[in-house]
């Protein structure tokens, strides 16, 4: 019984063990390093604190460039999001939602006259996009259009420990590296630099160029909660709010887990003993 | 095997019905007094966690389909993940739901390979599997063209762009396909329609997949066929119970998945939406087709990749006529059975190199030398090798092994191995 089930776990291992992400072309990245997130394992959370940090890195620095279209105002109440407040049930009736909502304006119709007017946006509005559309986008950000942040954390491997990396992996370029205009150098960045590597063929630099220009320096966002506002610290909450922002469901999904699991596996334990008295007089 | 009936109506209700319709009897003729083998084991419990996988894939699909809109696909995929109600837990389940059934779908087509439940008289049973396989293939690449993220739509293009490859209709096909020019809205649209409508034709194909099973009744791990009523037990209790667990610790697996590796087995790219002016570094399909994809790129001519591709599902189909052997299980065939286990080592090697470059070094740092149009340490090299050895198991091994081999003593019926355990293999 034992062996066969673990035969069964082997060919099940077997079968998903060529299913981690094809292997990088000739130009070599470095490997994000592995952040201790407060939401890793099966009973990991999002830490509150952190969210709102990260959300305050987003809006006050990230937002400029970067759209989060997928996201509206009154997530940010609802249930593990960064300004839940369990007095507030119903995420639009949250008093930090709806201000935070009130200071940004959003495109609307006026419903008597037609015209097309602005008004504060509320919690029910999506976040504001920066450009109104990809070209104005691309044009204020030298030809490169900054990706959604909706999804950036599922949609990058590595997730938030490669949003961390690239945020705080600019260092400076070696020297034999050619750094066209508008271009960085990040080592965590997919590309291959053989072609501007003057150096050796052996030792070209890993890595490759991003767009967009260092954002964040230490000091550059002031905490409320007085955590000392370090590069590290900044690139941590942000990845986690962008990790929260990607996965809002993520601490019900590992809550409701375990319920589910702990069930199923007394109902098999029940359905084992079942077939124990079943079978027990019938040689098989 | 499908012998006399022996329900007796208990109520008035029950003799009314079953004079007009007797599908009370039907339903105790299948599941509940049924005869199976006493002997089945547990790879024989797939059978039952395939149909649990196919009811699962139907519902949660259903609801899906209420939430989802092909004209703004990628969007409302996660306006179900965000606004619908636990419309994340239905999406994630439909989503490794699939590998699942995957997963589930070839250790009962190795099982069938190994106990011989090809062999006469049950062909016809093994065809219609090999029918389920092929519109899960299908049902499975167009569900997942269906959140019109960058992996789905850059895996359309280049599995309907395989039919392109045919000689003369390739391209007709192909645009009929895509009812345009280009993988677009259209095409999306009638994967959605054929998404929904292929797992009716499933559910119907399975139906006879059962009714066959019930005719000709079911192999088990000695491959002799049931003498005499010691040799059986009625499915129910015995077998729903034993399914029963076996379910039961299948869905443990798949709950472990959904909920803490939910996109373990997806791709990240699939998280951006369908840009079709940016092609993704690496296009790979989902892990259950990656060895064909391998048998596909093995080959360095399109044509003949594609038919490759298909002739290794088509070997399935033709399998009944090429094992010659009589000897049913391969419990009682020494040298088959090492066959069989490399066999099951080059499915999972193919499956390997369908993920990685085909020019990527297999041991790392180490060049040997070019052999025709790569160097022999590359994982062309591998699934060439594999996929040589994949065709030679069907066509080669098979056929002639069974004439050669000297089985070892079958014996006479299931009671007598199963009473004395020493003589299990």
């Amino acid at each position: 019984m034992l062996r066969k089930l673990t035969i069964l776990a082997a060919v099940a291992g077997l079968m998903t063990a060529g299913v981690d992400g094809p292997a990088l072309a000739s130009g070599k990245k470095l490997e994000p390093k592995e952040v201790e997130w407060s939401f890793n394992g099966p009973f990991g959370k999002f830490d509150q604190a952190q969210l709102q940090r990260g959300y305050k890195v987003y809006r006050e620095v990230c937002s400029a460039c970067h759209s989060m279209k997928l996201v509206s105002f009154r997530n940010l109440g609802d249930k593990g999001g960064p300004f839940y407040d369990p007095k507030y049930k119903n995420s639009n009736d949250n008093p930090w939602v709806k201000a935070i909502a009130k200071d940004y304006e959003v495109a609307d119709i006026d419903s008597e006259t037609g015209d097309v007017i602005k008004r504060p946006a509320t919690a029910a509005d999506r976040f504001v996009s920066p450009y109104p559309n990809e070209a104005a986008a691309r044009a204020g950000n030298g030809g490169a259009l900054p990706p959604d942040m909706s999804l950036l954390a599922k949609a990058r491997e590595e997730g938030p420990d490669y949003i961390h990396a690239i945020l705080t992996g600019y260092p400076e370029p070696p020297a034999g590296l050619k750094v066209g205009p508008n271009q960085h150098y990040n080592p965590y960045m997919a590309g291959d630099l053989t072609s501007v590597w003057s150096g050796s063929h052996e030792h070209v630099p890993p890595g490759g160029f991003i767009a967009m220009a260092a954002p964040l320096k230490a000091g550059l966002v002031t905490f409320d909660d007085g955590t000392k506002s370090t590069l590290d610290q900044q690139a941590q909450d942000v990845s986690a709010f962008l990790m929260w922002a990607a996965e809002p469901k993520l601490e019900e999904r590992k809550k409701m887990g375990f319920v589910v699991i702990l069930y199923l596996m007394m109902f098999a334990g029940l359905l084992y003993a079942a077939y124990r008295q079943v079978w027990k007089n019938e040689s098989h | 095997m499908s012998g006399h009936s022996t329900y007796q109506p208990k109520t008035g209700f029950e003799r009314w019905l079953d004079a007009r319709l007797p599908i009370v009897r039907l339903g105790y003729d299948s599941f509940v007094d049924y005869p199976t083998p006493r002997n089945l084991n547990y790879w024989y419990t797939f059978g039952g966690i395939l149909s649990l996988c196919l009811a699962s894939q139907l519902i949660t699909g259903i609801i899906l389909v209420m939430h989802y809109n092909v004209g703004d696909a990628f969007n409302s995929v996660e306006h179900i993940m965000r606004d619908v109600n636990y419309g994340w837990l239905i999406r994630y389940m439909h989503a490794n739901g699939a590998s699942m059934f995957f997963i589930a779908v070839y250790i009962h087509m190795f099982r069938g390979l190994y106990y011989g439940s090809y062999k006469a008289p049950r062909e016809v049973l093994w065809i219609l599997g090999c029918v389920i396989y092929l519109l899960m293939m299908a049902t499975a690449f167009m569900g997942y063209v269906l959140p019109w993220g960058q992996m789905s739509f850059h895996g359309a293009v280049v599995i309907t762009n395989l039919f392109g490859a045919l000689p003369i209709v390739g391209p007709a096909i192909t645009t009929w396909l895509w009812g345009g020019f280009a993988v677009d809205t259209p095409t999306l649209n009638r994967f959605f329609s054929l998404h929904y409508l292929l797992p009716f034709m499933i559910a119907g194909v399975v139906i006879l997949h059962i009714w066959a099973l019930h005719v000709v009744g079911q192999n088990n791990p000695t491959g002799v066929e049931p003498k005499s009523k010691a040799d059986t037990l009625p499915f129910t209790p015995y077998a729903t119970v034993k399914d029963g667990f076996a379910m039961s610790v299948f869905l443990i697996l798949f709950a472990i998945f959904v909920f803490y590796l939910p996109n373990a087995l997806g791709h990240s790219d699939n998280y951006i939406p369908a840009n079709p002016l940016v092609t993704p570094a690496h296009i790979v399909p989902e892990w259950y087709f990656l060895p064909f994809y391998a048998i596909l790129r093995a080959v360095p001519d399109k044509l003949m990749g594609v038919l490759a591709m298909f002739g290794a599902i088509a070997c399935l189909f033709a399998l009944p006529w090429l094992d010659t052997s009589k000897v049913r299980s391969m419990r009682y065939r020494p040298t088959a059975k090492i066959y069989f286990l490399f066999f099951v080592v080059a499915c999972c090697i193919l499956g390997l190199c369908g993920a990685k470059l085909p020019d990527d070094q297999v041991i790392p740092h180490l060049t040997t030398f070019k052999l025709i149009d790569a160097d022999l340490n590359s994982f062309v090299w591998l699934s060439r090798t594999a996929a040589l050895y994949y065709f030679a198991f069907f066509l080669v091994i098979l056929p002639i092994l069974g004439l050669k081999e000297t089985p070892l003593p079958v014996p006479d019926s299931i009671a007598s191995p199963a009473l004395s355990p020493e003589q299990k293999g």
